[in-house]
């Protein structure tokens, strides 16, 4: 490999990027505004939680569990009702999300208790569901406590780690540097490549004796860096607005970066090399990285996918990435723990890389 | 044609795309420092034969060399040896003009003094002493032609590939390139060109004429216009090419 030919073509490519009117601007961009908007707006947190409340045991209990459910921060009584005619009409309306039904004679015999949930909106009513439950839990142990009696061994007590608090950002920060890796170090080096069929000058390029192997790399080597970039500028946002800094070795957080950036533009370099314009290029990347967001555990937990499809992620290099980003900055988990990850994800870049070296032709 | 005297040399080269046949069958020579003019209708198979002699397409069937090497199994060696400068413009327009020189240099292996020394010697050659850090995307199309032929000639190749390097470019600019060529033959460079300008046939030493994949006529300027009865390259050209079926 000629060192100084590599070095010659980076610097046109250095020079090329910073005369780009968009691409500058997207690489500093992008991170920032996905980090600052993009946790703030897409949360999972359930708040504001109607729930209709069915009580039918007018006891002090029963007045003490509804006081207590309204003021708690997530859930708010919009009614007390007689019948549950009423109350799920209230449901039907779209005004109330859980209905919980306090049997008669409940606060002489705690035995059984009704919640039902609108499963429209499944995230609302599940969570709300088991708002309803924890905040009636902790009212009836109070109760107990103060009466001297044992809380009863059937009441659980949740207790969430490594992100006690259930603060969605602790969980989005990490995910969305690994949404801006695969769109950064993805997208760009395929439509770079792909932008020079366009113009012609790849044709320059190949009827020189420059070898495919140090073209590729001065086309990946620029968004290896960026990559690296992006993990900066994310860490340090999560860090300074957030406050969220990872519990783990951030050398790891870098090895793993490194490695996605590799997978992903050797995979973007690929699809460049197969298709003739900028479109084919767009529209086959799209499909990768749908795919990849999707099924990468990125907004849904792969052990909730069927069976099957937790097999494929396996193909899904992501997958591997987001499990280490998440490991390493919620749990402080080490590099030894994460080896499998490690390894798919090292055994993926090498395959990208290697396909994009190959499937170049300077000669058709 | 002793062998040591030829740059070029294709028997029954071939290229066929699925059942089109772009090029059939051509065969012909080119001796060292030969201008040597490329002449065809739209799609008569000349960018494609040019590229096939420049290693940046595989001949379907046929043999050949191109500087010694052969152009089934030698691309990369032949790369090494030749300059081309392509129909589309290739020179990158975000860099300067002495990037452009420079980067091509280096990738032909130039050392530092070479670059340096062949940089001078070129801008000085070319006018565009002065316009080192004018980027190429904003210079005029005349100059741009020049720069890419600068471009493919830094390193000195033994042949260059010239595939329409006038296309678009006004009469006096035309000339100055013309001189520039002569130039180059004269320092010992074989010149392979294509072009649709028919003056610029006179100035080749000599002429092939292309139809339908096929070569229809090969020979001096001279030799073609006795052959047949004209006064003009032009004529020379409307009388060949005037049976050809395909169009673009």
């Amino acid at each position: 490999m000629n060192l100084r030919i590599l070095g010659a073509l980076l610097r046109k490519e250095i020079v090329m990027m910073r005369h780009n009117p968009i691409i500058p601007k997207m690489i500093v961009g992008l991170p920032i505004l996905a980090l600052l908007i993009i946790p703030l707006v897409a949360t999972f947190d359930v708040k504001d939680v109607e729930v209709a409340v069915i009580d039918n045991d007018h006891s002090l209990l029963s007045r003490r569990i509804i006081s207590d459910m309204d003021a708690s921060k997530e859930l708010s009584v919009m009614a007390v009702v007689n019948t549950h005619g009423e109350a799920m009409d209230l449901i039907e309306k779209d005004k109330a999300d859980v209905i919980l039904s306090i049997p008669q004679h409940f606060s002489r015999d705690i035995s059984q208790l009704n919640v039902e949930a609108n499963g429209v909106n499944a995230t609302k009513g599940m969570l709300g569901m088991q708002y309803v439950v924890s905040s009636v839990s902790s009212t009836l142990r109070d109760a107990n406590m103060e009466e001297g009696r044992n809380v009863p061994d059937s009441l659980a007590s949740v207790l969430y780690r490594f992100n006690p608090t259930l603060n969605f950002k602790h969980y989005m920060i990490p995910a969305l540097m690994v949404f801006l890796i695969i769109m950064i170090c993805g997208f760009l080096p395929a439509l770079n490549l792909v932008s020079e069929k366009e113009t012609g000058t790849i044709e320059a390029m190949n009827v020189t004796p420059v070898s495919r192997t140090v073209f590729v790399l001065s086309k990946l080597i620029p968004f290896w860096v960026t990559g690296i970039l992006v993990i900066t500028v994310g860490i340090l946002i999560g860090f300074f607005v957030y406050g969220v800094a990872p519990a783990g070795n951030i050398a790891c957080i870098y090895l793993a970066a490194i490695l996605l950036s590799l997978v992903m533009s050797g995979l973007g370099v690929t699809i460049a090399n197969k298709s003739a314009t900028m479109l084919q290029t767009i529209f086959v990347m799209f499909a990768f990285i749908i795919i990849f967001q999707l099924m990468g555990g990125l907004f849904t937990p792969i052990g909730s996918m069927p069976e099957w499809a937790q097999y494929i992620t396996y193909a899904v290099p992501p997958r591997f990435f987001n499990e280490i980003m998440r490991s390493i900055y919620l749990k402080g988990t080490t590099i030894f723990e994460l080896r499998s990850q490690f390894i798919w994800l090292t055994a993926y870049a090498v395959l990208a890389i290697t396909c994009a070296a190959l499937t170049y032709r300077k000669r058709t | 044609m002793t062998n040591s005297n030829i740059a070029i040399s294709v028997r029954d080269l071939t290229k066929c795309f699925g059942t089109f046949t772009a090029v059939d069958h051509i065969s012909f020579d080119v001796g060292k420092g030969e201008i040597f003019g490329f002449l065809g209708a739209n799609g008569a198979g000349k960018t494609t034969a040019m590229r096939m002699l420049c290693g940046l397409s595989y001949p379907t069937s046929g043999s050949g060399t191109v500087t010694g090497f052969n152009v089934c199994t030698e691309g990369e060696q032949i790369k090494r040896h030749i300059g081309y400068m392509s129909q589309r413009f290739s020179l990158y327009g975000d860099l300067t003009v002495a990037q452009n020189l420079r980067l091509f240099s280096t990738i032909y292996g130039l050392t530092d003094g070479e670059i340096k020394s062949r940089m001078d010697i070129v801008m000085k050659r070319l006018d565009m002493e002065g316009m080192a850090d004018a980027r190429v995307k904003s210079i005029p199309v005349g100059w741009r032609q020049k720069l890419a032929f600068a471009a493919s000639t830094i390193h000195t190749p033994e042949i260059v590939f010239l595939d329409e390097p006038t296309g678009g470019v006004d009469p006096v600019t035309r000339r100055k390139f013309w001189e520039l060529i002569y130039q180059a033959s004269s320092e010992g460079m074989t010149v392979f060109v294509t072009t649709h300008y028919l003056d610029e046939a006179e100035y080749c030493n000599r002429v092939s004429i292309m139809v339908d994949g096929r070569i229809a006529a090969l020979n001096t300027p001279a030799a073609l216009k006795a052959r047949y009865h004209a006064e003009t390259m032009d004529e020379v050209f409307r009388t060949v090419a005037k049976n050809a079926q395909r169009s673009e």
